[in-house]
């Protein structure tokens, strides 16, 4: 199996094969474009969808033509758009699945094209676990009507009613007579289908499928571990530059001016608008020593962020919300509270993190001309192309943005800010340039996770019945920084530079469960952040925003109302959750996890090293996911270690089961590390965390032994709901009840880093 | 400038007129056309830009182009060839590290990939059929941000004891 899936599919390595036309000729025709690396090509330049040339491009690809979506190569191959992008979870070879499934060709020729402004469909690419969900109804669907049109056609051609006709392999025939057969490049290679979509070809039936469903390896592993997968990074274009950004050392600090006589290697020039700096060179190396050791005078600012996290929670806590909804209310909170017979009243506290990708952001730009290009790794360059079309003083018709595999992004990361400082860069000195951001751009900078204060209340009445659930969140909102950058004003150049509004949005930090107690009520708050937008602590979606933080916190705290109502913690869940598809979860992630009932905490162990389990559970859009956790802690170091994850899974059908394993264990990963380590550091003045050292994650010492993933409600009749972030939701929750289950103590603030836990068990713990 | 450096990249005599103190990160990857080596941090931290250098793991964003002079450097894109005339294997075959890892699907993004097969392929040549215990540590530092590191460690199992067979 190899479908091909490059997000440049018009790129060449090397320019063989031009049939005689210059280098000049060329870059003409391919709008000035070089890819320097491999991209699997194979008949994918054919055809009007892929190969956009130079510029005007459409202002819209017009999403109700078949041809935007799909095209048949005079060689047969097939080659379909989708306007999404691969955040590194191998999502082309699933959409390659389902085009190959509808219209009935081998996987291998198929080609998938994603994130590029001129000539994908605009589907803003890709957020919320949305790639399958959206994306793959839309190919779906484009490969029934390719199908149904390939069927008329051969009708016609073959003068036989379509009723006895069949497809495979990419040839139509006559059922009782196969010799009877044409070939879908015979009908329709190298040409547009010219129908527009009508919405009414009927998709395969699922009870059919030959390869949705199949666990087929990804296509690009192989690519990847041979060094020949297509990245951002690998991107150049010829006359390109070098250039680096230099942040404000505190955050507020006023742009004063530069050493101008210093002399430096390479040097061409440093940009400066506001306080928006950076430096431009020959070469790479030259630009990151430059940008180290050039001069720059910065004012000292008033302090701007709390002193410690202490300080922000209190703040969280204490200050008068800007903006509040209520989402849930029954019963008589308040009323409950004073009646119950044990009450619970507790703060649970969830810290800033970081995207910290793998690779800093790089995107390079070409505004040199009256045409815009920009190439970058985010997950959503169609909004991005009007954001540089408003930074270029362009109509959007003269802007291309197209994405190349960045490092895994999970959600608004630094590549928008990245590629619109290289943008405005190319503008200011009139070349093409390439921007690297460096560790510190991609730690310290990077749009964080939000913090939040979250408030519960509970109570259990004389008989032991629950009677309370009260949750309440204190916090800033994740779409400070907005999830997508529609506008100049959305990007950190642009607040650095000042005088620009983003169009920043409330998002409340609120659970989702569906608990039943006689008295519930579920209210967020939120406190104004937007004067953080020039700061490395702006707020912006990061891998299921808010989840972790409101489900660690409601999570851990039905593990309290279960203790205080002296019940197991999952036959309370089963008792008091009201939705059955949640309950099967919780019973399939306990089953496979051999769950004992009995109360928390286990009955105390000999020696330093005791060992614990707990379990969470969480839906997220139509998905819902249990974990299990078992842990090891040392008490005497507070060293944590999850020794098995169980992670019980429904996201209805699944189009490739083997990747949406690895989706899924590689979420519980990340989430565990976010969960034990990670909490971005500041000051009064500054974020501290700028490397690996300052920001650390899990160790693959930190791996678990052992993770059982069971997956259920994988039926072809099932809608399939997303998986890119909801195994992340529930992780912090059951490592914090199996803390609770092996130790007695009730951590309720994230990361459990070692200091932190011997801390909780020297004040808890009287020996 | 001074002399041109001369190394040996992939088995191919190379010479590079850039100044000394350049990381051999940016020379490979800019000026010598390797895809493998990443820039993650500069810092020493991740293991992204990891290349053998005659045979040992080493992190090529803090490797100044001098250290390397004369030396034999081996990239992600060279690894299987490299395997292939050094074991007399069959052309095209991987290195029993990259098999396993197509293997076990190992990647993600696969951006941090290059740095855990280079260093479990120097470590595993010379130590094949490492225990898993021994795995861990040889390969503790490396950074994967996506979470990939347990099929990662899968993979490296299977080629440590692939490579056991294949040395026994
Ligand atoms: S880039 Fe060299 S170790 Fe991170
Ligand atoms: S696979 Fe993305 S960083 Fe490792």
């Amino acid at each position: 199996m190899s479908a091909h899936i490059g997000g440049v599919s018009n790129g060449l390595n090397g320019l063989d094969g031009l049939n005689g036309l210059s280098r000049r000729e060329f870059l003409t025709a391919m709008g000035g474009m070089v890819v320097s690396f491999a991209v699997p090509t194979a008949g994918a330049s054919v055809g009007a969808l892929v190969s956009a040339g130079a510029g005007p491009w459409p202002e819209k690809i017009a999403a109700d033509a078949l041809d935007s979506w799909l095209m048949v190569g005079a060689d047969g191959r097939v080659t379909a758009a989708v306007g999404k992008i691969d955040a590194g979870m191998g999502i082309g070879t699933s959409f390659a699945q389902i085009i190959a499934e509808e219209l009935d060709v081998p996987m291998e020729s198929v080609t998938i094209h994603m994130g590029d402004t001129a000539t994908t469909p605009d589907q803003r690419g890709t957020g919320s676990s949305n790639g399958i969900i959206d994306g793959g109804s839309a190919l779906r669907s484009a490969g029934a009507e390719a199908r149904a049109a390939l069927m008329a056609m051969a009708a016609e051609r073959l003068k036989v009613p379509q009723d006895q006709l069949m497809t495979t392999n990419g040839v139509v025939s006559v059922i009782v007579a196969p010799e009877r057969r044409v070939t879908y490049a015979e009908l329709v290679g190298g040409k547009r289908f010219d129908i527009k979509m009508s919405g009414k070809a009927k998709p395969k039936d699922a009870s059919l499928y030959q390869l949705v469903g199949k666990s087929l390896p990804r296509e690009d592993v192989a690519q990847k571990v041979t060094a020949k997968y297509p990245y951002m990074v690998d991107f150049k274009l010829p006359g390109m530059l070098h250039a680096r950004v230099i942040r404000p050392p505190q955050a507020n600090a006023k742009y004063l001016g530069y050493d101008a006589k210093q002399k430096l290697p390479g040097l061409l020039n440093v940009v400066t608008r506001g306080d928006f700096v950076a430096v431009v060179c020959q070469r790479e190396e030259q630009a990151i020593k430059v940008a180290r050791e050039l001069n720059v005078k910065w004012s000292t600012p008033a302090p701007v962020f709390s002193k410690s996290y202490d300080a922000l929670y209190q703040r969280l806590r204490e200050t008068r919300p800007d903006a509040s909804e209520e989402n849930q209310k029954n019963g008589d909170v308040v009323a409950a509270l004073a009646v119950a017979a044990t009450k619970l009243d507790v703060f649970y506290e969830y810290p800033f993190q970081s995207h910290a990708c793998m690779g800093p952001a790089c995107a390079v730009a070409d505004m040199s001309g009256d045409h815009a290009q920009v190439w970058m790794g985010g997950q959503k360059p169609y909004p991005l192309r009007k954001a540089v079309a408003e930074l270029a003083g362009l109509r959007v018709e003269r802007v291309r943005v197209t994405w190349l595999p960045g490092p895994g992004s999970y959600g608004m990361n630094d590549a928008d800010d990245a590629a619109i400082d290289a943008a405005f860069i190319s503008k200011e000195i009139g070349k093409p340039v390439r921007v690297q951001y460096s560790r510190a751009d991609g730690t310290a900078w990077d749009p964080k996770g939000p913090p939040s204060a979250i408030h519960l209340r509970g109570g259990i009445d004389e008989k032991g019945e629950a009677i309370l659930y009260h949750f309440e969140s204190h916090g800033y909102s994740g779409r400070v920084r907005p999830s997508g950058t529609d506008r100049f004003g959305d990007s950190l150049a642009a607040q650095l530079i000042g005088g620009y509004k983003a169009n920043s949005s409330n998002l409340f930090q609120l659970p989702s469960e569906s608990y039943k107690f006689a008295n519930k009520r579920r209210a967020a708050n939120l406190l104004d952040w937007t004067p953080s937008l020039n700061t490395g602590l702006r707020t912006a979606h990061l891998r299921d925003p808010d989840g972790m933080a409101t489900c660690f916190a409601s999570e851990c705290f039905i593990d309290e109302l279960a203790h205080a109502a002296k019940m197991d913690a999952v036959e309370f869940r089963l008792k008091h959750l009201s939705d059955a598809r949640h309950k099967a979860v919780v019973k399939a992630a306990a089953d496979k996890a051999g769950w004992q009932t009995r109360t928390s905490p286990k009955s105390p162990e000999h020696g330093p090293v005791v060992t614990g389990r707990g379990i969470a559970y969480a839906p997220r859009s139509g998905t819902v996911v249990a974990i299990v956790a078992e842990v090891e802690i040392n008490m005497d170091t507070g060293k944590l270690r999850v020794t098995r994850f169980v992670a019980a899974h429904d996201c209805g059908f699944v189009v490739n089961p083997l990747s949406l394993v690895g989706t899924i264990e590689a979420n519980l990963m990340q989430a565990m590390s976010r969960a034990m380590f990670e909490a971005v550091q500041f000051d009064e003045y500054k974020v501290t965390s700028s490397d690996w050292l300052s920001y650390p994650v899990a160790d693959i010492a930190d791996t678990p032994d052992q993770i059982d993933v069971v997956i259920i409600n994988n039926t072809p009749d099932m809608k399939s709901t997303g998986a890119g972030e909801p195994a992340t939701r529930p992780v912090a929750a059951a490592i914090g009840n199996a803390i609770f289950d092996a130790t007695g103590v009730r951590i309720r603030r994230v990361p459990f880093s070692p200091e932190a836990l011997r801390a909780a068990f020297n004040k808890e713990i009287k020996i | 400038m001074a002399k041109p450096t001369r190394l040996t990249v992939n088995g191919k005599k190379v010479s590079v007129d850039v100044a000394l103190d350049t990381p051999l990160l940016y020379v490979l990857r800019n000026d010598l056309d390797q895809h493998g080596p990443r820039f993650g941090c500069g810092l020493a931290q991740c293991g992204a830009c990891t290349v053998q250098v005659n045979g040992e793991a080493i992190r090529s964003c803090v490797t100044p182009l001098s250290a390397v002079a004369g030396k034999h450097v081996t990239t992600l894109d060279g690894l299987a060839d490299s395997y292939v005339e050094r074991r007399k294997k069959v052309a095209g075959s991987l290195h029993p590290v990259q098999s396993a890892f197509i293997e076990h699907q190992a990647a993600q993004c696969g951006y941090c990939i290059n740095g855990w097969v280079m260093t479990a392929a120097a470590y595993l040549d010379k130590k094949p059929g490492a225990t898993e215990a021994e795995i861990r540590g040889a390969l503790s530092g490396l950074k994967c941000r996506c979470g990939t590191q347990m099929s990662i460690l899968r993979a490296v199992k299977l080629a440590s004891a692939n490579m056991a067979k294949d040395t026994a």
